[in-house]
């Protein structure tokens, strides 16, 4: 039954190769997110505001971004947009994708989070002498960023995980560099089973960041 | 000039019959997986629920993992996996495994949380009216339980579905597959990528809406 010989030992020899591309994977995640994060807002601002362009643009953003595959996201900025001649660099693809799709589902949590905190709690602020400004960055905003602390840190797995994708366009992150080294030495499942453990460590570490950041940032 | 252009043929309706029957692939792989990975996971909820310590120790480590690495990764280390044990797989056969345990990883989640929603004093009423362990899991853990997550079950087929494109990297010929063979003959990436989209758009949306307004109209 078992007459497949495993062989370590080139994988061994490219690890640190593959450690940073995992940094490489990292980092395209957490820029994608930070877009994401940036563009979400807007997104969910538009959409409480239920009438004009901007609602039904915020709009079909979400439902495109929620309803169609990260992959078919990632081919469409990958070669789909090219046939109006622009032709982005593998980074580009991936972390165009990742924001448009982190995007998208962010803007839906963030839509919750605001609605969650009553209109009242304006009000109650702006009777207290509080600017506009000084009554969302103070009352509005803390508040809504605990409750969407949560879905930000599972949307940061999610992108690291979708990053992955990458290795279908040509990029050479952790999954791409993997596939780079299989196909070269054709040890294909010893390469994989190496990438899979790097990529648990990863979600794993994203996970204990965010619960250790969390403590510092929820004291009270 | 001309010459060449005659080598890609463009855009026909016989092609969109072909777009519609990988659109049915990618609808027959789904449906297998979630059916078998919503029943796997159910049990297994319902084992890390029941709490007898190895499954908590076994299963919730193991579920973990296949939450934790990317689904393309779990797909191309199975299919190189499997000849190993002497398994001889097809890609779809491959696939169907992979998605549904991956399936079963994010149900396993979904139904422990749906048993929990069902209240102690609600399963001890039950009991103490004389429902065997069994009744009382069929007649009030399932239509209450069943209910509470009911949209959250939803997202997890959706993503499924949508996460079924992955499928495509170990050849087997689903719609985004389909819409790439396309791509290379035709040459047109962005009208074949547009109805590739519009697919599974019209796949998946009108259930997410669905989704959407049973849990508004419960959440009452």
């Amino acid at each position: 039954m078992f007459d497949y010989n495993f062989h370590w030992r080139p994988v061994m020899k490219s690890l640190p190769d593959l450690l940073e591309a995992g940094l490489l994977t990292l980092q395209v995640a957490t820029l994608s997110m930070i877009i994401g994060i940036v563009i979400g807002l807007l997104l969910a601002l538009s959409r409480m505001k239920k009438t004009g362009p901007a609602y039904w643009l915020a709009t079909a953003w979400v439902e495109l971004a929620r309803n169609t595959p990260a992959l078919f996201q990632l081919f469409f900025f990958g070669f789909g947009i090219g046939a109006f001649g622009i032709h982005l660099s593998p980074f580009a693809i991936v972390l165009a994708g990742l924001s448009f799709n982190c995007a998208g589902y962010l803007a839906e949590n963030f839509r919750g989070g605001f609605q969650a905190i009553p209109d009242t709690q304006l009000r109650a602020a702006r009777s207290l002498g509080m600017t506009a400004w000084q009554a969302h960055t103070r009352i509005i905003i803390p508040q809504v960023f605990r409750l969407v602390y949560h879905p930000i840190t599972n949307q940061m797995v999610w992108a690291v995980l979708m990053s992955s994708l990458g290795m279908l366009v040509g990029f050479r992150e952790l999954s791409g560099e993997t596939q780079f080294f299989a196909s070269r030495t054709f040890r294909i499942f010893e390469y994989f089973a190496v990438t899979a453990v790097i990529y648990y460590a990863i979600v794993k570490i994203v996970l204990g960041a965010s619960r250790l950041l969390a403590m510092r940032l929820f004291r009270y | 000039m001309t010459e060449t252009i005659d080598f890609f043929s463009g855009f026909g309706a016989n092609d969109l019959w072909f777009l519609a029957e990988a659109a049915l692939r990618t609808l027959w792989i789904s449906i297998l997986s979630i059916a078998a990975g919503t029943v796997l996971g159910a049990l297994c909820g319902w084992l890390i629920y029941e709490g007898k310590i190895w499954a908590t120790l076994t299963l919730t480590p193991v579920l973990d993992i296949f939450r934790s690495v990317p689904l393309i990764i779990q797909l191309v280390l199975f299919y190189n996996f499997a000849p190993i044990v002497g398994l001889n797989l097809d890609p779809f056969a491959s696939g169907v495994v992979i998605l549904t345990i991956y399936t079963a990883a994010l149900v396993a989640n979904v139904a422990r949380g749906g048993i929990e929603a069902v209240g102690r004093p609600m399963r001890r009423a039950a009991r103490s009216l004389g429902m065997s362990y069994w009744q009382d899991m069929r007649y009030v853990v399932l239509p209450i339980g069943g209910r509470a997550i009911f949209p959250s079950w939803i997202g997890v087929a959706l993503g499924v579905m949508k996460d079924s494109a992955l499928v495509s990297v170990l050849g087997y010929v689903e719609l985004l597959k389909a819409s790439q063979i396309l791509i290379t003959r035709t040459q047109e990436p962005f009208l074949i990528l547009s109805i590739a989209g519009a697919f599974y758009f019209a796949l998946s949306f009108p259930i997410s809406r669905y989704a959407a307004k049973l849990e508004e109209r419960w959440a009452q």
